[in-house]
């Protein structure tokens, strides 16, 4: 496994686009963040909005270009036919896919980890000047804050989950175009269809089974009680996405020729 | 010495056409099985997405427990949903004729306003009306003209529900009354303002087509219901009304004109049940006691906002969007991987006219696979919500159209944007995520996220979502307390502008697109 790891690690690093997409994923993420928090506004009345949610907002534009890297991990080496080399040289091909997984998971773990502190730093400056103040019962964001910190750290992990997801989709569907299609598409296109419906039960169970939907529930720091699963089980509904989708894509690409 | 020209073969007519180069590339596109697929898939998303959501939508109307059919949504002059609800103290006027009338109270009472919603509060709500209308009778949804004095307001003219125009801003009271006048000649109503019944200062005029000759004249009050909007669980807002009720005290009241003597007729005209608080404390009504007419009423005169849209139906839409991307950038990554781009460009030289020829085929394909697929959605997801007994705010013919055509023209736009995108980052993820991201994406974040509303306006304005507007059917009307977001379809840009943000960004795409594939190689 160390060699598999380590080939892959070199594929990764140096291949040109990977750099920019993580530098990418903590501007956007931030840019997105800091963007939401600064239109945001709370009057001394009282707001229904969740800061946290607020201040990692850019996590739902963020994951998009996780997912890009995640699908180039594998999709790229369809593309320009280096996968048949790959697999000459490492003909265990699960060992391969968890390799990749490993390394993008650790790309992702510390790209995520920056864009998420960021966010929440940009969340902390900005937010108090748009009503989020302690004279109005909303403590300033800080990472010692228990439901805080679950949601950041939770973030970090829902954008590691999104990278795995990706991959496994990647592996199953091989061309990047229309992996990145079917995996934005699962992720956006739930939220739309849960407005769509106008039956309470669906909607709710709809909502369970949205990856990006139950998933993003780990970002929840107030009305818990109304959200159709708790934080922690909701970011299990992604992980369970993300299981399948690598089972499914390391059986595909076991089964099939490259 | 002599030179001979190079040899240079004569090129064969027709061989670089424009028309050639379209052929070309829908042969491309035709025989390529995926292509075709997703493009019908596309299409049977959209629809069935649309017509799933229309079966799932369910209304119905009861009185206490006992559901009743739903009443009848009077309908205006100009053909839109109406409120028409309002208590009239009035007389016939045969010809022409005005009404003067002094205001010089306007009081009213909210029920269980927030923080708390427990008590009953005096007040009056923005849009509360008291003043002079002459109306075509009292059936709902007839044309009537009036001036009025405004809650918070200030004085207006308003007729037939969706014209509205400002007077001189502020309240009323008894040491600063005011007198309001309305003159009817023919058809046209014309409505005056004083502060001390002697200069007078004109307002606004009206035109009624089609008045007859015996009008309602009189003094009405209305007061619309005080809207709160809550945030929802899994996104969206629930909106809630809650009653209200206006007292305007009136003197000085003067008729012209043509009316028979007699008393005043009184009519709570549109008014279907009563509140506890209509039954134990304030009725509506009129009271009047030497010339002085206190007049207490509920309700609006006002175009109608409750009730599903055309579009609604196409929500589903954004589903066969993202396939339609998917396509439009395949359309010409497909060629750099395959290489197949050098014989592209082999045999049409001239890049840009290639590419125009590329954009013109995948837009024109969208469009019509689009238009297919909105025209049976609009068209059957209306008859599917209305048997499940949803009222579906009326629209024009012509309205409906540009729902139905421009939807697809925004799909065909799109799918031009996205071929653009493909050909400059010449890499489908790349060019496929860029699209999703600004097209798709902001459109999501705006109407089903945590997202507040002033991100989301921007993002409907500044993005290439901004195109979703063309779908709107029902404007926003100042005039009525509405909760207008994108989260309830309502967008910040009129749909025709919106659509135009979309086709810039495509034509800057584009431009861009063909500047580069004629700088790099290929």
């Amino acid at each position: 496994m160390r060699q598999q790891l380590h080939a892959e690690w070199t594929k990764l690093r140096t291949v040109t686009g990977t750099g920019r997409l993580l530098l990418g994923t903590v501007m956007l993420t931030l840019a997105v963040s800091a963007a939401a928090a600064a239109a945001v506004s709370c009057p001394p009345a009282g707001c229904d909005y969740d800061p946290a949610e607020i201040s990692l907002f850019g996590v739902q534009l963020g994951q998009a270009v996780v997912a890009i890297l995640a699908v180039l991990t594998i999709s790229g080496e369809y593309g320009t036919g280096m996968i048949r080399t790959t697999l000459a040289a490492m003909p265990v091909r699960t060992t391969v896919l968890a390799a990749k997984a490993v390394v993008l998971t650790g790309l992702t773990l510390a790209a995520g980890t920056l864009a998420v502190l960021a966010s929440v730093l940009a969340g902390r400056l900005i937010l108090p000047g748009n009503g989020f103040t302690p004279a109005h019962g909303r403590p300033l964001l800080s990472l010692a804050d228990g439901p805080m910190l679950r949601a950041a750290a939770g973030s970090v992990l829902y954008l590691v989950l999104i990278a795995l997801l990706s991959l496994g989709i990647a592996a199953a569907v091989r061309d990047s175009a229309v992996a990145v299609g079917s995996v934005l598409g699962l992720l956006y296109l739930f939220p739309v269809v849960i407005l769509m419906v106008s039956d309470q039960d669906w909607q709710r169970l709809l909502w369970r089974i949205s990856p990006m939907n139950a998933g993003l529930a780990i970002q929840a720091t107030t009305h818990l009680s109304s959200l159709p699963l708790s934080p922690w089980a909701g970011l299990g509904v992604l992980a369970v996405w993300a299981a399948a989708a690598l089972l499914g894509g390391g059986l595909l690409l076991r089964l099939r020729d490259a | 010495m002599t030179t001979t020209a190079p040899y240079r073969p004569r090129p064969r007519a027709g061989r670089d056409g424009f028309a050639h180069l379209l052929h070309a590339e829908w042969t491309k596109f035709r025989t390529v099985r995926g292509w075709v697929t997703t493009m019908v898939i596309a299409a049977l998303v959209t629809v069935l997405l649309g017509l799933l959501a229309a079966a799932g939508s369910h209304a119905s109307c009861s009185e206490g427990p006992v559901e009743v059919a739903c009443p009848a949504v009077p309908v205006g002059p100009g053909g839109e949903a109406v409120e028409d609800q309002f208590y009239f103290a009035h007389r016939s006027l045969t010809g022409n004729g005005d009404i003067t009338a002094r205001l010089t109270s306007m009081t009213g009472i909210i029920t269980y306003p927030p923080p708390d919603h427990d008590k009953i509060v005096p007040g009056l709500v923005p849009w509360a009306k008291a003043g002079v209308i002459v109306k075509d009778g009292t059936r709902q949804g007839s044309a009537y003209a009036a001036m009025m004095v405004t809650g918070s307001h200030g004085v207006r003219m308003q007729h037939n529900f969706t014209e509205d125009t400002a007077g001189r801003p502020g309240g009323v009271s008894a040491a600063s009354p005011r007198w309001l006048r309305l003159t009817r000649s023919g058809d046209t109503l014309t409505g005056y303002e004083s502060a001390d019944g002697t200069r007078w200062t004109k307002v606004g005029t009206a035109h009624l087509a089609g008045l007859p000759a015996t009008v309602q004249i009189g003094l009405f009050v209305a007061s619309p219901g005080d809207l709160t909007v809550k945030r929802a669980d899994l996104g969206g807002s629930i909106e809630q009304m809650r009653f209200t009720q206006a007292t305007a005290v009136f003197d000085n009241v003067g008729l012209r004109g043509d009316v028979p003597g007699g008393a005043w007729s009184r009519d709570a005209v549109g008014v279907t049940g009563t509140t506890d608080w209509e039954r134990y404390h304030r009725p509506n009504g009129v009271l009047e006691s030497g010339g002085t007419f206190t007049v207490t009423g509920a309700g609006d005169l006002a175009p109608r906002m409750d009730g599903q849209t055309v579009e609604r139906t196409l929500t589903g839409a954004l589903t066969g969007l993202i396939l339609v991307i998917v396509v439009a950038v395949m359309f010409v990554t497909g060629e750099y991987r395959r290489g197949m781009i050098r014989t592209t460009l082999l045999a049409g030289p001239r890049r840009g006219r290639t590419l125009a020829a590329k954009a013109l085929v995948i837009g024109a394909v969208t469009f019509v696979a689009a238009l297919a697929a909105t025209t049976v959605t609009v068209t059957a997801g209306k008859r599917i919500l209305r048997s499940n007994g949803n009222y579906i705010l009326p629209v024009s013919p012509l309205t409906e159209l540009r729902v139905v055509v421009g939807v697809a023209a925004l799909f065909g736009v799109a799918a031009v944007l996205a071929l653009a995108l493909g050909a400059v980052f010449r890499r489908g993820v790349a060019a496929i995520v860029t699209a999703v991201v600004v097209i798709v994406v902001p459109s999501i974040l705006a109407t089903v996220s945590v997202l507040p509303e002033g991100a989301a306006r921007w993002l409907l304005r500044l993005t290439p979502a901004a195109g979703f507007a063309i779908q709107q059917s029902v404007p926003e009307y100042p005039q009525v307390t509405g909760h207008y977001v994108p989260q309830a379809g309502y967008y910040p840009l009129a749909p025709w502008a919106g659509l135009a943000v979309l086709c810039a960004y495509a034509a800057l795409a584009l431009v861009l697109a063909v500047v580069l594939l004629r700088r790099r190689d290929a």
